[in-house]
């Protein structure tokens, strides 16, 4: 690598007060023509063209992005991590992302900040309870790590909660999953953005997608913001906007866009080493490094664009974080926003060729697209590459919405959507 | 928070209502006996997802508990209408608005 980060670049950089580094990636104007093209640069996006480049040997593609790097819901999540999903399909996939993401800071050489601080699933009634134990069991028989933890060892691991939960939401058990954590969120965009880079992808930002053409030799004419552009294959990884891009394309999706929203507290000194999530009450809860409480509720009833939600969805969630954490009732909320999230019926991504020849779409993770991103770039690199869904992609092909072969994550995958 | 205007009771607040979906997707007549698979996952899965103006539906649960019909823009979130279930959208000459990706 051109430009490795490591103690001695800075240290040599230090040299010259931090003024000369070179940009991460360039910022190349497009081509007339590339093998493959990603819209979409995201995370997912820019994972995608990473693998494609790395795994594949394709590295005359181009990922293009409407705003800037990881400025939509990369940008806008929660940053939680982990793989302790119900069904084997989901399994598989997330175990896949997480395993990715233990080795991502080296292999990328940029510091995503992946911190495996463990993620703690509460339950709060009965019926938590069971549902909790069987998905921990699933798990473990498909080599998900996951433990059961009664409530003394829930306050042994995460002290600041209170077991009582305001008297109406008392913690009866959690599941654990130690090697969830969490990562820094604009790192994974702007690492995979490097890296692809490096291996030769053009990642060309300010460049919306107006259209598309195909032709008869297969191949599709996207009209661009900066023109024409001919592709050999095109990958679509628009997250929220993925019906309007599908829409352009000629073809439907079953995804439903919806606003999530997240916030942020003040700075305090370090308080929670964990992540906490709550299925029955909907709220989660980690500490950033910089001391904030990083927060998330739950998506909006209603379908929009407006990258902002309702007020009570945010009330909703800060009342139960304040009966979990009492004393976290006078801390002050410093920034709040919404994020689009691409819901499908069954909350599962479709990952998936499309009625359109040589065009392929990874859209509808929801509201867990963020923990998926290695695995669902890797993945998807797959399906562009070889044209054909193998066995990690097969379960989330867009046609079972035809089929019925749903992969209900809905409730089971430890968290309510 | 939505301030959606119940036909029947006027002016509430979006927590009185419940259950938003997609509106005026019905039932198909040929009930469940003659439907092919093509027509039920027609009917239970597939939803426009508009971005611009858009028909939906509410239940105005901790209100008349009636189903009421919304017309609202997804960018803006403003509500341009909203009338009773069974009636067809009003004709209102913003509502063909429409955005670009």
């Amino acid at each position: 690598m051109k430009n490795r980060y490591s103690i001695f670049s800075l240290i040599r950089n230090a040299f010259s007060y931090h003024q000369e580094w070179p940009p991460a990636w360039r910022s190349p104007e497009p081509k007339k023509s590339y093998d493959a093209v990603i819209v979409g640069g995201g995370g997912h996006g820019l994972a995608t063209a990473y693998y494609l480049a790395k795994n594949h040997g394709m590295t005359n593609i181009a990922v293009l992005e409407k705003g800037w790097l990881g400025g939509g819901n990369t940008a806008r999540n929660t940053t939680i991590i982990r793989s302790n999903y119900l069904w084997d399909e989901s399994a598989k996939l997330y175990e896949h992302s997480v395993k990715l993401w233990e080795g991502l800071s080296q292999e990328l050489n940029y510091n995503v900040m992946f911190s495996q601080r463990g993620v703690l699933n509460l339950a709060h009634n009965q019926h938590d309870l069971r549902e909790l134990s069987r998905r921990i069991n699933a798990n473990r028989l498909n080599g998900v790590d996951s433990e059961f933890l009664n409530p003394e060892e829930v306050k042994k691991f995460c002290p600041a909660i209170d077991l009582r939960g305001g008297g109406r939401y008392p913690v009866l058990g959690a599941s654990l999953q130690r090697r969830g954590g969490t990562a820094r969120h604009d790192a994974v965009a702007w690492g995979y953005a490097r890296a692809a880079d490096e291996l030769g992808v053009d990642v060309i930002q300010n460049c919306p997608v107006l259209g598309f053409e195909s032709h008869a030799d297969g191949s599709i004419t996207i009209n661009s913001g900066k023109g024409p552009i001919k592709a050999g294959k095109v990958g679509l990884v628009v997250a929220g906007h993925s019906s309007v891009i599908a829409d352009m394309a000629g073809f439907r999706l079953p995804t439903e866009s919806r606003p999530l929203q997240a916030l942020v507290s003040e700075p305090m000194k370090p308080c929670i080493d964990t992540v906490v999530m709550s299925n029955a009450v909907h709220a989660y809860i980690s500490q950033s490094d910089k001391g904030e409480l990083v927060i998330g509720a739950g998506a909006d009833a209603y379908i929009s664009y407006g990258q902002k939600g309702s007020g009570h969805q945010t009330e909703h969630t800060l009342a139960a974080i304040c009966e979990m954490f009492p004393q976290f009732r006078r801390v002050k909320m410093m920034r709040q926003w919404g994020g689009i999230v691409d819901t499908n019926p069954d909350a599962s991504p479709i990952i998936s060729k499309t009625p359109v020849a040589n065009m392929f779409i990874n859209c509808g993770w929801g509201t867990g697209g963020f923990k998926g991103t290695p695995g669902s770039g890797w993945t998807f690199a797959d399906l562009i590459a070889s044209g054909e869904p193998d066995d990690m992609n097969a379960p989330f092909k867009l046609d079972r919405f035809k089929t019925g072969y749903l992969v209900d994550e809905h409730g089971a995958a430890a968290v309510a959507h | 928070m939505l301030l959606i205007e119940c036909p029947h009771c006027g002016p509430r607040a979006e927590t009185e209502y419940a259950g938003c979906s997609e509106a005026h997707i019905a039932r198909p007549e040929s009930g469940g006996l003659d439907m092919t698979d093509a027509e039920w996952v027609e009917w239970v899965f597939w939803r426009k997802n508009t971005k611009g103006v858009y028909l939906e539906r509410w239940n105005h649960a901790a209100g008349c508990r009636r189903w009421i019909n919304c017309m609202r823009d997804t960018v803006t979130n403003e509500i341009l209408a909203t009338y009773k279930a069974g009636e067809k959208p009003p004709k209102i000459a913003d509502a063909e608005r429409e955005y670009k990706f």
